[in-house]
C-alpha cells in the first residue's frame, strides 16, 4: 500500500503540474525537499545519540523495568505478543509518557529504541503486531500538554493560550481510543485474510 | 500559564537529574553506558535517511504542482455539506500528510481568524490533538528497515479522520458555537 501511495502523490504531482504550469515549482522542489530531508535527519543525530545515551544508563539503571511493572496490566493486554518483561515494553511506555508531556525531542529517540527491540523478536522486514500497535498508539498522539499549539496562541495574543488544552485532551483520547480499535479490527482481518 | 511554560523546561533536566542520580547510587559506569547507547543513534539517523528523503520529495512534488490544493478546492464542498468548516479542510487533509506544513498552516488560521475564534480553537485543537501519521511511519518504520507496513498506514489515517471529526464536534460543544 505504502508503495501505491508514495508513487501515486509523486506521479499525480508531475502529470498534475504539465496541465498547470507549474513544472518550474516542481522541479525546484524536487531538490530542497531532498536538502530538507538530509538536513532533518543529520539534526535527529543529535538528539537520537544523546537520548539513546541517557536511556542506556535508565535502562541499566532499572527505571525502565520499575516503569514496565507499574502498567504491566495495560501493557499486557495491549501486546499481548511481547514476551514478559521484554525490554521493549520499557521503552515503548517511555516513548508514549514523553509524547504525553508533549516532549517529541526525547520521545522520538526512545520510541525508535524500542522499534528496534521489537525487531529483535522477529529478524523480518514486515511489521510486527507489537510495531503496528505501537505506530498506531504513537500517531494518536494522546497528549496532556500541547506545547507548540500553545506557544502560537501565545504569539499571536490569545487571551487565553490554555483554554484549548481541554478540547486537545479529549480529542486525542477519542483517538486514541479509535486507535486501539482499528488497529484490533485491521489485526483480525488481516489474519484472516491470511488463513485463506 | 506560566507553570506550564515552567514545567516543560524543567521536566527534561529533571528527568536527566533522576537517571543519574539513581544510576550513581547503583555505582553503574554512567559515562561508559551513555557512549555506548549513544552509538546507536548514529546507525539510526543514516537508516532513517533514505525512507525521509523518499516521502518528502513525493509530497513535496504533490504540494507544489497545485495538485493537493486542486484536490481540496474540489472536496470542499461534499465537506461543508457534512457541516465541515471549509477555512480548516486544509489543515486537516496536511495534518497526517506533512508535519511542518501543517504547523505553519495552524499559525497561520490562528493569524489570519484570531486565536480566540471559532476557527483559531478549532485549529489549535486538531493541530494539537494528532501526529503526523505519515512522518511517524517512515521515521519509525524506516530506522529499522520494515519496508512492509501490512496495515499501519490504514489504521493511522482512520485514526486521524476520527481526530478531525472529534475535533470539531469538541470545540463547537465546549465553547458553545
Amino acid at each position: 500500500m505504502v508503495n501505491y501511495i508514495w508513487a501515486v502523490m509523486a506521479l499525480i504531482g508531475i502529470i498534475y503540474a504539465m496541465f498547470n504550469g507549474t513544472m518550474d515549482e516542481v522541479n525546484e522542489a524536487l531538490f530542497t525537499s531532498a536538502q530538507e530531508a538530509v538536513q532533518l535527519s543529520f539534526s535527529l543525530i543529535s538528539v537520537l545519540v544523546f537520548w539513546l545515551g541517557m536511556m542506556k544508563i535508565a535502562e541499566e539503571a532499572g527505571i525502565l523495568k520499575a516503569l514496565n511493572k507499574l502498567f504491566r496490566p495495560i501493557v499486557e493486554r495491549l501486546f499481548p505478543e511481547l514476551p514478559k518483561d521484554h525490554p521493549a515494553i520499557g521503552y515503548i511506555l517511555a516513548n508514549l509518557t514523553a509524547n504525553m508531556f508533549g516532549l517529541g525531542s526525547a520521545a522520538t529517540p526512545i520510541g525508535l529504541k524500542a522499534m528496534e527491540e521489537m525487531k529483535k523478536l522477529n529478524q523480518s522486514n514486515v511489521a510486527s503486531r507489537s510495531m503496528i500497535t505501537f505506530l498506531a498508539l504513537n500517531t494518536s498522539g494522546l497528549t496532556l500538554i500541547p506545547t507548540t499549539v500553545i506557544a502560537i496562541r501565545m504569539q499571536y495574543g490569545s487571551a487565553n493560550p490554555t483554554e484549548i488544552v481541554g478540547t486537545t485532551l479529549l480529542a486525542s483520547a477519542c483517538t486514541t481510543v479509535a486507535a486501539i480499535l482499528f488497529d484490533r479490527l485491521f489485526y483480525h482481518l488481516d489474519k484472516t485474510k491470511l488463513h485463506k | 500559564m506560566g507553570w506550564i511554560t515552567t514545567f516543560s523546561t524543567w521536566i527534561l533536566p529533571l528527568f536527566i537529574l533522576l537517571i543519574l542520580l539513581i544510576a550513581t547510587k547503583k555505582k553503574l559506569p554512567t559515562y561508559e553506558l551513555f557512549v555506548e547507547g549513544g552509538k546507536d543513534g548514529i546507525n539510526m539517523a543514516f537508516s532513517i535517511l533514505p525512507f525521509l528523503l523518499g516521502m518528502f520529495v513525493a509530497i513535496t512534488i504533490l504540494r507544489s504542482s497545485g495538485a493537493l490544493d486542486a484536490f481540496i478546492g474540489l472536496i470542499k464542498p461534499a465537506l461543508m455539506f457534512v457541516g465541515i468548516p471549509p477555512e480548516i479542510v486544509p489543515l486537516g487533509i496536511i495534518r497526517p500528510i506533512s508535519g511542518t506544513a501543517a504547523l505553519s498552516l495552524t499559525a497561520e488560521l490562528t493569524q489570519n481568524y484570531g486565536p480566540d475564534s471559532f476557527i483559531g480553537r478549532l485549529a489549535a485543537t486538531m493541530q494539537g490533538s494528532t501526529d503526523t501519521t505519515l512522518y511517524v511511519l517512515t521515521v519509525y518504520f524506516g530506522a529499522v528497515g520494515i519496508t512492509r507496513m501490512r496495515y499501519a498506514l490504514k489504521v493511522g489515517l482512520l485514526t486521524d479522520l476520527v481526530g478531525i471529526i472529534a475535533s470539531i464536534v469538541l470545540t463547537k460543544l465546549i465553547f458553545g458555537y
